[in-house]
């Protein structure tokens, strides 16, 4: 707003022409461009964004809704319009309703145990600690490895003979688990995954938030003899409620999104559908199977605006239900 | 990496001057280090594998220590793979992507933070907005334009998308709040400055800062994105490095040291600039958070 109030270079009084004629002062060119210039640069500076945006972003995802609607294929092209004819099938896709499943499934394991260690972790990054850098870093790690190579190490730790997993639950008697073929097992691979890339991650969002709850409601519990763990729950998490129901938010979108770990966890790599009788497929797999390797434009569409609308759906629940929790009463 | 939320600003207050009733004991700092381990095995695991043969991952006992087959292993990953091409695409793709995304954030940044015009409350909301739109799921139009733009297989395909992000933007938002006072620009304004030369001149070299902890974010993102290069690009012709390690892993039997010494190559790059630079990341995650 100071900006705005900045005026052009005023034209010096003098150079005005004399004897104050009334009609309209005379702009030079230049004050002209200075004014152009605070009016209009700003929509310049941002249209690069929105250009980009609503090219390679907004587009595709509406164009997605209308592809859905016709009978539509890679290489051949539009083949005609045929209404929902692609989302009637796909009501009746046995395999859609594995992948979603198995979304949620996924989704759920990984996501709600991986927020409450986050939370956990962050409290305890939150204390006086000796090499705080360290420890932080040390949490944030995961987060820059590639998700294929997460995939890769994983895969191997998970392998059925000669997987380190396997091996260490040997020593409390636990016969090895063929991590990829059975539902619960592959699910539970793949969350652990999930986990170990994002809950650093978390934490340190949350330890950014818990930072800036005032001390002086610490002190007041102090006093009250309140316990650490009392106060943690009654005060620093509803403390942190934005941040909380945020961190709900994005793990929501990209968690009924996912996509590379239950690939790659496939032995066949890319070429895989996520197990033998698709024990791990996600929706985001499937459509990547019809709407990309098969070439199934119309249908994948499909796949991708009910995905969509899952995600909306959820992510509303999910904003009400963290409200809830998160509130302070 | 996902956008920050917005949280309420952090009091500037000594972090050592900090509630807690004392030092954390021996516990905390026993869980604090089980953490730091499993954070790290899966990484130094890879390397374990990596410096053996096949031969040493298939025992009873998984071997803890690392071998003497890395070189070995190295050259038959670049035997296998055109990792050299593989290497060189994502240099590009992400040496691009992360100065794009700096100097086109830092611009709408500017203009948010310091300049004020008709409706740019509810276009910056509709920036933030949009982090929450999914746009993978626009992967199938996106793959027909790039073919109608005769971009298939080629690197403008992974690079135009993603040329300025949302989370850039707010990113760069925060930063010329934080450090660009409206003295100077309006001291520039009334040299004469055009708002670009104020940009350049003033906001720019304030913010460089943030700018390299923005750089940093983008380029791993970009190093790492996996999903729609898949997509996109034609394996074979123009592979990424995450390209080339995916598909390491789908052959007839699994080369297991392989597949794990194309994974530690993969990473080492990117882990060795989050260890270099780890503080002023970590600062970043924290910092990104906490403005808002």
């Amino acid at each position: 707003m100071m900006v705005a109030s900045t005026s052009p270079p005023e034209t010096p009084k003098a150079s005005s022409p004399a004897g104050g004629e009334p009609g309209p002062k005379r702009e030079s060119w230049r004050d002209r461009l200075a004014r152009w210039d605070l009016k209009g640069t700003p929509y310049l500076l941002i249209l690069p964004f929105f250009a980009v945006f609503l090219g390679f972003g907004l587009f595709p995802l509406l164009y997605t809704g209308w592809v859905s609607l016709h009978d539509w294929h890679v290489v051949l092209g539009d083949q005609g319009f045929v209404g929902l004819a692609n989302f009637a099938r796909l009501l009746g896709d046995p395999n859609f309703w594995n992948a979603l499943f198995n979304t949620l499934s996924i989704f759920l394991i990984s996501t709600v145990p991986q927020l409450l260690a986050a939370l956990g972790l962050a409290a305890l990054l939150d204390r006086r600690l000796r090499g705080r850098t360290f420890w932080r870093a040390g949490v944030l790690l995961p987060n820059v490895v590639s998700v294929v190579a997460v995939a890769l190490v994983f895969a191997q730790l998970f392998g059925r003979d000669y997987g380190v997993v396997n091996h260490v639950l040997g020593w409390v008697g636990i016969d090895p688990i063929n991590w990829r073929s059975g539902t619960w097992a592959s699910h539970l691979a793949i969350s652990v995954m999930v986990m170990w890339r994002w809950t650093g991650y978390n934490a340190l969002i949350y330890l950014a938030a818990m930072q800036s709850v005032p001390r002086e409601l610490y002190e007041q519990a102090e006093i009250d003899g309140a316990s650490r763990w009392r106060t943690f729950w009654a005060i620093t998490v509803p403390s942190i409620r934005p941040t909380i129901i945020f961190t709900v938010l994005v793990s929501t979108i990209y968690g009924l999104q996912l996509f590379a770990e239950p690939q790659l966890f496939d032995p066949k790599g890319t070429a895989g559908v996520g197990g033998n009788s698709r024990e791990f497929q996600t929706v985001t797999m499937y459509l990547y199977e019809e709407g990309v390797r098969l070439g199934d434009a119309g249908y994948g569409s499909a796949i991708a605006w009910a995905l969509f609308l899952i995600v909306l759906v959820f992510a509303v629940f999910n904003y009400r239900l963290s409200r809830r929790i998160a509130s302070k009463d | 990496m996902t956008p920050t939320p917005p949280v309420r600003r952090a009091r500037p207050r000594s972090e050592d001057s900090r509630r807690g009733g004392g030092r954390p004991g021996l516990l905390v700092y026993g869980v604090l280090s089980a953490v730091a381990v499993a954070s790290i095995f899966p990484l130094y695991w890879s390397f374990v594998v990596a410096s053996r043969d096949n031969s040493a991952v298939a025992q009873a006992t998984p071997p803890m220590l690392p071998g003497g087959n890395l070189f070995e292993n190295i050259s038959r990953v670049f035997d296998t793979v055109d990792f050299w091409l593989a290497i060189q695409n994502s240099l590009i793709v992400a040496t691009t992507v992360a100065a794009s995304n700096v100097f086109l954030s830092a611009l709408a940044g500017f203009a948010f933070a310091r300049l004020s015009f008709p409706g740019s409350r509810w276009l910056f909301v509709l920036v933030v907005g949009t982090m929450m739109v999914p746009t993978q799921l626009g992967i199938i139009p996106l793959y027909m334009l790039m073919s109608e733009l005769g971009w298939y297989g080629r690197l403008e395909a992974v690079i135009v998308p993603a040329l300025v992000s949302a989370f850039g933007v707010f990113w760069m938002r925060q930063a010329c709040e934080e450090t660009v006072p409206y003295e100077l620009i309006e001291a520039a304004r009334v040299d004469g400055c055009s708002v670009l030369r104020t940009f350049w001149t003033v906001a720019l070299p304030a913010v460089r800062p943030q700018a390299a902890v923005l750089a940093m974010l983008t380029f791993m993102t970009a190093w790492n994105d996996f999903f729609w290069p898949l997509v996109v690009l034609d394996p074979n012709e123009s592979p990424t490095v995450q390209i080339v390690l995916s598909n390491l892993a789908s052959g007839y039997f699994t080369d297991y040291s392989l597949m794990l010494t194309g994974a530690t190559l993969g990473v080492l790059p990117v882990v060795v600039l989050f260890i270099l630079l780890a503080r002023y990341i970590v600062g970043g995650v924290m910092q990104g958070a906490v403005k808002g």
